[in-house]
């Protein structure tokens, strides 16, 4: 078995518009696939907004320098992710398909192994 | 012997190894025992005789290399995890000649998995299941050795490190995946067919591994009628092949070639193929378009070609694949079908697809309408249109004397 995790990209902009249904709609749906993927899931996370985010980093002269905003500045920004552990990447696929994104994707990576 | 070792190499290259890695479960390992293996076959075939069944004899010669490496190296870390296999991985030792199984189908849903960037299939497939070099495939797709180099090694390490498994994928999964495969020899074959740039209008060496890979892929899924239909176009439109250019090197259309040198027996395969795709309802893309090769390859004539029936199926296939090319080709035929005006309109009807904008066969059409309507000046703007779009130069050389037909 390998883990993989699955970030969960999604347009910001459509959730701050979103009514109150709709949210909704999104918490049933991502209990829906807990239960249903409970075998596979090893944790999962929903994030705060890019809005609250806080980047450093280091400047050019080495200086840590702490930001206000996310890394990189993107349409479609992580909102949360799940781990997930799964025999290979056709079965990973296989429960990331289900992860809801409406107002937006999923993303699928193995989480590196050292031995 | 060298020649004997060349047509095995052509031959079972893609059996070998994907038997090989199946007992190795590493893509560079097995590749690395495969060469091994030929290597030994061109010192040893020569004193004992070529084998009754080499790609078995390479099998076992590469397997058990592999088994030598494996042990060699147990001490060295791996860097990559191993691929996944959905049975007991039998030893090489038990490989006798007769059971070698048939790994071809999983080396080659493998190296066209949707995971993996569609060039990147492309190029893993030459490389694993035909057998070319970096070098060879790298000059196929005009890109240097070392883009090649790097391309092919990071989708190889994806396949271990995402753990892309080396099987043949369960049957809900299997029309989609053999649609990925498909898009592949396809694209293969059209590359072949004509050469995005060059003096050489086809590149032989692509249309023949896209004809060896259709046949192998219609030996190991004999009843699938999309793999009968890819198998009976390439057939169908390579049947053409001599005829495409003429002796002096002038790129040769369907209407001037010499349909007594078409090839009759890549014919009538074909046409077997495409009776027997054409049974599925509704038909598939690639057996649509084989039946449109067809009815070209058993007119007698140009002009006693049935257009009626190529624009039918034209219509059929736009309507299972709306591609603006596609369109394109359908508004050709409705010209052939119902005159250049006719034809003219349906053409330019298209001209505000993002996608056509930049391509050349458009702006081609488009003058050989306007030419046959006697417009000659919008015409000529169409060819040098057409013209500054176009990098083969067969093709290039055609649309230029075109041009110059067309007075000064």
């Amino acid at each position: 078995m390998a883990q993989y995790l699955v970030l969960i990209y999604e347009d910001e902009a459509s959730y701050a518009n979103a009514d109150a249904a709709v949210y909704e709609q999104v918490m049933k749906a991502h209990n829906e696939f807990g239960e249903k993927n409970g075998a596979s899931l090893r944790g999962g996370n929903a994030l705060q907004p890019t809005s609250t985010a806080t980047s450093i980093r280091r400047d050019a002269s080495g200086n840590i320098a702490v930001t206000d905003g996310p890394f990189a500045e993107t349409k479609e920004a992580l909102g949360g992710y799940y781990m997930i552990e799964a025999p290979d990447l056709d079965a990973a696929i296989a429960v990331a398909k289900q992860v809801p994104a409406r107002f937006g994707g999923v993303e699928v990576r193995p989480v590196m192994v050292f031995d | 012997m060298a020649a004997a070792v060349a047509e095995a190499h052509r031959r079972e290259w893609g059996f070998v190894l994907a038997a090989t890695v199946r007992a190795t479960r590493d893509l560079d390992l097995a590749e690395e025992c495969v060469q091994d293996a030929y290597a030994q076959a061109l010192s040893t075939w020569g004193p004992r005789g070529v084998p009754a069944n080499p790609g078995a004899w390479l099998t076992t010669v590469a397997r058990r290399r592999a088994v030598d490496l494996q042990r060699r190296e147990e001490r060295l870390r791996r860097t990559l995890p191993l691929l996944l296999d959905d049975r007991v991985v039998p030893g090489p030792d038990d490989a006798e000649e007769e059971d070698v199984p048939d790994d071809r189908l999983r080396l080659i849903f493998t190296c066209c998995h949707p995971a993996i960037a569609v060039e990147a299939q492309v190029a893993l497939t030459l490389r694993l299941l035909c057998g070319l070099t970096t070098a060879e495939v790298a000059r196929a797709f005009l890109v240097t050795e070392p883009t090649m180099a790097a391309r092919i090694t990071r989708a190889k390490k994806k396949i271990a490190a995402a753990r892309i498994p080396y099987r043949v994928p369960p049957a809900e999964e299997l029309p989609a995946r053999i649609e990925a495969v498909l898009t592949v020899v396809h694209l293969l074959f059209t590359t072949g067919q004509t050469a995005p740039a060059g003096d050489d209008l086809v590149r032989r060496d692509l249309v023949e591994r896209s004809l060896d890979l259709a046949r192998m892929l219609r030996t190991l899924l004999a009843t699938d009628a999309d793999v009968a239909g890819l198998l009976a176009l390439i057939l169908l439109t390579d049947a053409r092949r001599a005829t495409r250019v003429a002796e002096d090197g002038r790129l040769l259309l369907l209407e001037d070639q010499d349909r007594s040198r078409w090839d009759r027996q890549a014919i009538s395969e074909g046409v077997a193929l495409v009776r027997e795709a054409l049974h599925r309802r509704p038909p598939g893309r690639y057996a649509l378009m084989a039946a449109i090769a067809a009815v070209h390859a058993e007119a007698p004539s140009w002009s006693e070609t049935d257009w009626g029936e190529v624009l039918a199926l034209y219509d059929l296939l736009v309507g299972i694949w709306p591609s603006p090319v596609v369109a394109l080709n359908r508004a050709v035929a409705l010209g052939l079908a119902r005159g250049p005006e006719a034809g003219l309109r349906a053409v330019d009807a298209l001209a505000g697809e993002p996608q056509l904008a930049g391509y050349a066969y458009l702006a081609a059409a488009r003058a050989d309408f306007l030419r046959r309507l006697g417009r000659v000046e919008e015409a000529r703007a169409a060819y040098r249109g057409a013209l500054e779009l176009t990098e083969n130069g067969i093709e290039r050389d055609f649309l230029a004397s075109r041009l110059r037909q067309l007075g000064p």
